[in-house]
């Protein structure tokens, strides 16, 4: 038990020095922190310091402007205006304290025993929520004055009980989010009373969000209190911001600086208090990407994040790569066996890529490269297989030649000839009649390549129309001819679905009927089987090899499966660390491979081969 | 579909019918106080008690809501205690203007967020950095500080608007906006700022998708792609905050219609709520809860137009 209490005691402490010394670290939080500070100070010792008592008046100081005695003047009953600032900066936040006690107490607690035990809380719970929200906060107040007289007290309890959901909603969801992780699960079943664990792990999870509503709930009561008061719905006798301001507009034409004042009080609190939530709120969402960049570098195979990381990673260690140079050398020629028969040669590329280099900007301005000066010809009716691990970069030299490198991905050198029309980095232009048109593209993950939002049937039309200039008659009875054709058994019920009512085999056909549909010379596609399933991935290979017969088509494949290049491919490029080390035709590849990267590669297929050595360096020489 | 909207209303009946209760076992639970409050300090107790059995106040508080609630289905909401007029005679003319001045603010804010966080979305750099900044300032600030300079500075200073007072847009059009323009503006900002913040959030988050690299890939200009295909599919979160910014705008509005002197429904329960004129605060809360009601559902409509998953679970 103690094994369990002593890791989950340790980061919390140190996570909320880290929070707060960050917090600080940024200019609009220390000042937003500074001034709260100086208000709160203000609000303790106001009263002490006020020359005058807030409610005496004297006639002589009724709109009197400022004096050496009276620094602020006085208001309309003949009050000095600086000791009424200060004792109401203190009322003000002593009612909104009581509104944030109040929202803060029920919200999280309700918050934790819906979240943690579910069952009819919960529903219960949800119900008042949207009760509460079913009439706005103000009305609820002036009714409720209606009933109990105006006292700020009661305002602001009240106020409070409204507040909470805004606290409910937040633990509720966060304690959801926890309850089902492994140490929750861990912490149970070693015995640990319900209590310590809301406590101890769940508590510790939603303490920052907490303290960020906590700065935006108290600028929310702090407005409102003013509004109310401002609406002479207050307790007179009570200064108060609002009531202030209240005196400030009812003397609009005579005295309007007595609005100055207690306006300032407000907004700048209010607006010091957004600027710590949001300053809050950046230091912690950073910390968090951060982490969740990392772990999906890891998982995912396309992503340009994971790309810009490994290419970190190898970049960093190139030095140690020529070190171990003796299990696998990285070579910077590609080696290239030529095809020798006729027909090859006579056939003229429909792709040409030249020394292609991909880049990525940094938030710095630099650039990270992670694609090396790459070639590649294409030629028409020839499927290119382009083979290479997670992250060697096969992804983004596919995205370049479309154009749709991620957000911040630019070719940085090199050219790429599309029969006859130069498309590396000349911007959106260059692609307008080709991509989509005469360059296809079958994308990798069939289900979130498809807009959630529309029909299929729209998603195959809307490009029809506009590339080819169809009707939407003509485009439409396309569209379904293209669906039967991949293989779709009811083309006319797919084509009135939305991409979340059929399954991922199905998706993937549509997709590719889609890439298909202006028929294209060049089909890019992106490891177009690997999340299907084992039976599935073979009808679609199948599939592909149909319709790129069929249509006379190059298409240029990146994968990771050797089986697929095999049963698909002419010819083959095996990419390793953003460049290519070897390229030929498949059977010469996979029958003598002359480079050590492939026959490792070809080697790991082999069952009874040995084991495949490191490719990537030693974890430890990642930075 | 249609199963999806009766269900809705259904939920929105039983939601106003446990409303009106919990508000009338609230206002209606103190009568001896509420025959005193209304006589003054200095009455004898046979007068409370008097005026107390003229109001019905003696008579268990259940029977008293299932006479009010009878009355309610007819369309009798009871008569103002304090100047003895029908509560829905009162209320009729004020539900337009303050109708007209929250319709007119989300209307205004809708399109100006949309604008604004598309580009913000978009453009990056300094335009998304001034963006983010005015959106701070226009969540912090209440806006009836705001409506409060808009008055001093454009109205009493300058003398460009109306400073007090409503215009029916019958009566003139140019009057009605004369009297509606400055409380629109003060209204609009704290809701623009919050719906640009979530139009801003959700385009990143959405251009970021595989389908929209995808619908690229087909040849669509990036601007079809862009407002079509990716604003519909941010606009569902964005229209989930729309609505409860609706129900803040319609509490802004009652300290707003105080600024400018608009007779709408906020004046009335501000003047209902000092009187302590309990069956029109009764009145006041059901009306809010109708239209906060009618809202939701149509925001509902709205998100089930927008997005099929929810229109076909």
């Amino acid at each position: 038990m103690t094994a369990i209490e002593v890791p989950s005691a340790v980061p919390t402490p140190h996570v909320r020095t880290a929070l707060f010394r960050r917090l600080v670290r940024k200019p609009v939080g220390l000042a937003a922190l500074i001034y709260l500070g100086f208000v709160v100070l203000i609000a303790f010792i106001g009263p002490l310091i006020a020359p005058y008592d807030p409610n005496t008046a004297s006639i002589s100081l009724v709109l009197a402007p400022p004096s050496p005695e009276h620094p602020l003047g006085g208001d309309s009953a003949g009050r000095d205006v600086l000791s009424r600032l200060l004792w109401a900066t203190s009322v003000t936040l002593a009612a909104a304290s009581v509104a944030i006690v109040t929202a803060l107490a029920i919200g999280v607690i309700a918050g934790l025993i819906a979240g943690y035990f579910k069952g009819w809380f919960d529903s219960v719970a949800s119900w008042v929520t949207s009760l509460i929200m079913a009439l706005p906060a103000i009305i609820v107040l002036i009714a409720a004055r209606a009933v109990l007289g105006p006292s700020v007290w009661w305002a602001m309890l009240i106020f409070g009980i409204l507040l909470s959901t805004a606290y409910y909603r937040l633990v509720y969801a966060a304690v959801m989010g926890v309850r089902s992780e492994l140490y929750v699960d861990a912490a149970r079943v070693s015995g640990l009373s319900d209590m310590r664990i809301i406590g101890r792990h769940i508590l510790s999870v939603v303490r920052a969000p907490i303290v960020i509503q906590t700065a935006i709930v108290a600028g929310i009561a702090i407005g409102i209190q003013s509004g109310l008061e401002f609406l002479g719905l207050g307790d007179m006798s009570v200064p108060t911001w609002g009531s202030m301001l209240n005196d400030g507009f009812v003397n609009i034409y005579r005295a309007p600086v007595l609005m100055l004042w207690p306006s300032l009080a407000i907004a700048s609190t209010c607006v010091a208090l957004t600027l710590l939530a949001n300053a809050m709120r950046d230091v912690l969402e950073r910390t968090v990407t951060v982490r969740r960049r990392g772990r999906r570098a890891v998982t995912t195979a396309t992503g340009s994040i994971a790309a810009v990381t490994t290419s970190v990673a190898t970049g960093g260690s190139d030095a140690a790569a020529i070190d171990d140079s003796t299990e696998l050398p990285v070579i910077a020629e590609t080696i290239v066996h030529e095809d020798t028969t006729a027909a090859a040669e006579n056939a003229q590329p429909v792709l040409a890529i030249r020394d292609l280099r991909v880049a990525y900007q940094q938030t710095g301005g630099s650039d990270i490269e992670v694609v090396h000066g790459v070639s590649l010809d294409i030629r028409k009716g020839e499927i290119h297989g382009l083979i290479g691990e997670s992250g060697s970069g096969k992804t983004q030299t596919a995205f370049a030649v479309l154009g749709l490198l991620p957000r911040g991905g630019h070719v940085s050198g090199g050219s790429i000839d599309y029969e006859g029309t130069q498309l590396a980095d000349t911007g959106e232009r260059a692609f307008a009649g080709i991509r989509g048109k005469r360059i296809g593209y079958i994308p990798q993950e069939p289900m979130s390549n498809l807009d959630p939002s529309f029909t299929i049937g729209y998603q195959l039309v809307e490009p029809l129309r506009k590339n080819l200039g169809l009707s939407k008659k003509e485009a439409t009875d396309k569209a379904l001819a293209l669906l039967a054709r991949v293989g779709i058994p009811n083309p006319k019920r797919t084509f009135d679905a939305y991409p979340f009512e059929v399954s991922g085999g199905m998706a993937q056909r549509v997709l590719i009927a889609g890439a298909v549909s202006t028929d294209p010379d060049l089909i890019v596609a992106d490891e177009p089987t690997t999340a299907l399933d084992v039976t599935v991935q073979a009808e679609v290979l199948d599939l592909l090899r149909d319709l790129q017969r069929e249509r006379h088509m190059a298409m240029l494949l990146v994968t990771h499966n050797f089986g697929v290049v095999a049963d698909l491919c002419d010819r083959v490029t095996v990419m390793q660390q953003g460049r290519f080390v070897e390229q030929g035709p498949v059977r010469t590849i996979l029958g003598s491979p002359a480079h050590p990267y492939t026959r490792s590669l070809l080697d790991a297929l082999l069952d009874e081969g040995p084991a495949r050595p490191p490719l990537v360096e030693k974890e430890g020489a990642r930075p | 579909m249609l199963m999806f909207i009766v269900r809705r209303i259904l939920a929105g009946v039983v939601l106003l019918f446990v409303i009106s209760a919990l508000a009338f076992g609230l206002l209606y639970l103190n009568s001896a106080n509420i025959a005193r409050r209304i006589l003054g300090q200095n009455a004898t107790p046979e007068l409370v008690q008097q005026k107390a059995h003229e109001l019905g106040l003696d008579r268990p508080l259940v029977v008293q809501y299932w006479d009010w609630l009878t009355n309610a289905l007819t369309g009798d909401l009871g008569r103002s205690w304090f100047n003895g007029q029908l509560v829905t005679v009162s209320l009729s003319g004020r539900v337009a203007v303050t109708l007209s001045l929250v319709i007119g603010t989300t209307l205004v804010s809708a399109l100006l967020s949309v604008m604004l966080g598309v580009l913000a979305a978009r453009r990056g750099g300094w335009v998304d950095g001034g963006v983010q900044f005015i959106s701070v300032l226009g969540f912090a600030i209440p806006g009836f500080l705001i409506a409060l300079y808009l008055v001093l500075i454009f109205s009493i200073n300058l003398g460009w608007f109306k400073a007090t007072g409503y215009i029916p847009i019958t009566q003139s059009v140019t009057g009605w906006l004369s009297s509606v323009t400055l409380p629109i503006i003060a209204l609009s900002l704290g809701a623009i700022a919050a719906v640009t913040q979530q139009i801003r959030g959700s385009m990143i988050d959405a251009m970021t998708r595989d389908y929209v690299r995808t619908l690229r890939s087909r040849g669509l200009g990036t601007r079809s792609v862009v407002y079509k295909h990716v604003l519909r599919n941010a606009g569902g979160p964005a229209l989930a905050i729309l609505a409860v910014q609706f129900i803040g705008l319609l509490g802004g509005a009652v300290i707003v219609e105080q600024v400018f002197a608009l007779p709408g429904m906020g004046q009335l329960t501000v003047q209902a709520g000092t009187q302590n004129d309990i069956p029109v605060m009764m009145g006041l809360v059901v009306a809010f809860a109708v239209i906060v009601i009618i809202v939701n559902l149509l925001i509902d409509l709205a998100q089930a137009a927008l997005n099929p998953k929810v229109r076909l679970s």
